[in-house]
């Protein structure tokens, strides 16, 4: 809490017009001075400041934009900020209120990729964002912030808003490069990364909004200052969204390497009086579930992957011990059945009977050997698909499975006590009277 | 066209190929022993072309909208959503004269524009109302109650000719779960006994239940407060 930099003093009302955010600082000294560095020593700026992705992969920044071919061809910045992972909503707040703190970030990033043209490409249901965005541009272009040399140097760059129509897999890089190509949004084969064939075959630099909207602030604090806060390899803060059972539900700034369950009892309260946490997803919906045991382990990219699972986009999800951890599977499940493309049959099909077989456990029909089954499909889809997103499904649910087998076998068995014909139509009396069913 | 998926429908269309006279293998009418989807392609008909603009009429101002879209891209392609989503405005839906008219002017075939059309859950296929209301129904909001909030909208709304009432995948709102957007308005967290005043807003196109839009909600972050 000590260190609130994107978030600092968010709700300074104006703080989306041009002219309070320059009051703030913004476009002044810093983007200056970034614009005045060599692209090569911006580039290891980035590098030092140890910044991650802040969209789910946590891959540097740095190294990203270093991949960037060098050449005068067309080179494309885009800025991800179709936040469609369930539990995720940080974006949105910075986008809607502080665009301008995007914008200039996207300059940044821009010059250091060698891009000229940028989209920003922002999910269809985020209707109020986008016409706060489309506004700011528009500040922008009219302020020569965006255009032909800006600020003085050789920097030339567009930049458009383009709108998504609802697509959960277009927040996948490769997906929403062929969305924003006009094209239903099928994840692509990589490599070739975007970095050397990515929009219209050409060289292409992908970020998340609030990794975009950093930028600005590692230039004005420096590299190596930015690089002492967090723990090491998990440098800076992150917007962080907590959402399910707990008494504060929104976006918190945090240190990375904060321990869990500072955030979810400090900060957001916890779930509510007499509850405990049951089980929580730590990075959206794609990450495996963690329980209450694990709330002792720090909030930093390292410490979740040691703990098998990952801090993905800082989305926690918090389901108190009311909850049955079979509906969080079926959720989970269903919302990855409705979102695959269909383009890799694991993914379409393995989705697809996952649900069924979940559906099964619920109806009372499922057998045990349904969970194993359910863990081998798990296992057929992760790395065998273009994208990640059947992993996606596979990881939370296999993870569900794993840790609650003794809860899911107790479902079953209470389902078919329950509903002993499942979904089959009862016999009819008669035959009953007969015995024919003993 | 429609075909049925159904034992019922095969009945109502006659097979109009048989493998070998005398001995009927019953086809449906689009040519296959499988029903196949509800929206399955014709296949006796030709594909269609780029539509001749000459003959296809399209109004000024969404042409207008179309180009500049269209301007914005190296590729013209890439104004596909875009052009799509000002046709749903103004048709309603994407139908297949909306389509037609968003060919003509981007010089694309239909048939890609459907397809295109089709794989977005904002870009409707069908009729449906003009109103958009969509629920979340993902994990968080479930969490604190959407099934029961999208169950009593259905009961306000369901039978509303002029809303489009769907429930929908995480709409990134999670911290006021449970949450309803009304094209596009968030608001939430929405109480059950809320539900019939939100419907009624809805109906009488008045501004959804004011005091909880998203837009005016502040940051909890204790961090962003001012120093």
């Amino acid at each position: 809490m000590s260190h609130t930099i994107l978030f600092a003093d968010i709700d300074e009302p104006g703080l989306a017009t041009l002219d309070v955010y320059r009051r703030r600082g913004g476009y002044g000294d810093r983007l200056r001075k970034a614009l005045q560095m060599p692209r090569e020593a911006l580039v290891e700026e980035l590098k030092a400041s140890g910044l991650r992705g802040r969209g789910g992969a946590g891959f540097s920044m740095g190294t990203k934009a270093s991949f960037m071919p060098k050449g005068q061809i067309d080179k494309y910045l885009v800025c991800n900020a179709d936040e469609s992972e369930p539990g995720t909503f940080k974006d949105r707040e910075l986008m809607q209120k502080c665009p301008h703190m995007l914008i200039e970030g996207m300059i940044i990033a821009a010059y250091a990729a060698g891009a000229n043209r940028s989209f920003i490409y922002i999910r269809g249901e985020y209707v109020q964002q986008a016409v706060i965005i489309e506004r700011a541009i528009e500040e922008a272009k009219a302020a020569g912030l965006i255009g032909e040399r800006i600020l003085g140097t050789d920097l030339d760059l567009d930049l458009w808003l383009h709108r998504g129509a609802g697509a959960y897999i277009c927040g996948e890089e490769t997906g929403l490069l062929d969305s924003l190509e006009g094209k239903r949004g099928n994840p692509r084969l990589k490599p070739p990364f975007p970095a050397n064939q990515g929009l219209y075959q050409g060289p292409t630099l992908i970020n998340n909004v609030e990794t975009l909207a950093t930028l600005p602030h590692i230039i004005e604090m420096g590299a190596q200052e930015y690089a002492k806060i967090g723990v090491q390899n998990s440098t800076g803060t992150k917007l962080i969204s907590i959402s399910g059972h707990v008494e504060r539900p929104g976006n918190y700034e945090i240190e990375l390497g904060m321990p869990s369950r500072e955030i979810i009892y400090g900060l957001a309260g916890g779930p509510g009086e007499g509850r405990s946490v049951k089980l929580w997803f730590p990075g959206g919906s794609s990450s495996p579930v963690l329980t209450g045991d694990d709330l002792d382990i720090p909030y930093d990219f390292d410490s979740m992957a040691k703990a098998g699972t990952m801090l993905g986009s800082g989305a926690i999800i918090v389901a108190d011990d009311t909850t049955s951890v079979v509906d969080v599977a079926l959720k989970t499940a269903q919302f990855y059945k409705h979102e695959s493309c269909g383009k890799c049959t694991p993914c379409r099909e393995g989705t697809n009977w996952t649900v069924k077989m979940l559906e099964r456990v619920k109806s009372g029909e499922a057998t045990p050997m349904d969970l194993d089954i359910m863990a081998g499909v798990c296992e057929n889809i992760i790395g065998h698909c273009l994208c990640v997103l059947g992993d996606a499904m596979a990881m939370p649910v296999g993870s569900m499975i794993a840790k609650f087998r003794p809860e899911f076998e107790e479902y079953i068995e209470q389902a078919r006590a329950a509903n002993p014909w499942g979904s089959s139509e009862p016999p009819s009396e008669a035959l009953a009277a007969q015995g024919a069913f003993a | 066209m429609a075909v049925g998926v159904d034992g019922d429908s095969a009945d109502e269309q006659a097979p109009i190929t048989a493998r070998r006279p005398g001995e009927g293998v019953r086809r449906w009418s689009h040519g296959s022993r499988v029903p196949g989807w509800d929206d399955a392609a014709d296949l006796t008909k030709d594909p269609a072309g780029v539509p001749d603009p000459a003959t296809t009429p399209v109004p000024a101002d969404l042409r207008a909208e179309i180009e500049d879209y269209m301007s914005r891209y190296p590729d013209h392609r890439s104004a596909a959503i875009p052009a799509l989503r000002a046709a749903q405005e103004r048709y309603g839906w994407c139908s297949p004269e909306a389509i037609e008219q968003v060919a003509a002017v981007m010089r694309l075939t239909p048939g890609y524009l459907s397809a295109v059309a089709g794989f977005y859950d904002m870009l409707e296929t069908q009729p449906v109302g003009r109103r958009s209301v969509y629920v979340c129904t993902n994990i968080s909001c479930s969490l604190r109650g959407a099934d029961e909030l999208y169950a009593r909208m259905e009961e306000e709304l369901g039978a509303e000719e002029n809303v489009n009432l769907r429930h929908f995948e995480c709409l990134g709102a999670c911290d006021i779960a449970p949450m309803v957007s009304v094209d596009g308005i968030y608001v939430g967290p929405v109480e059950p006994d809320e539900v019939a005043e939100l419907a009624e807003q809805i109906r009488t196109d008045a501004a959804p239940l004011p005091a909880k839009q998203l837009i005016n909600r502040k940051s909890v972050d204790p961090g962003s407060a001012p120093r």
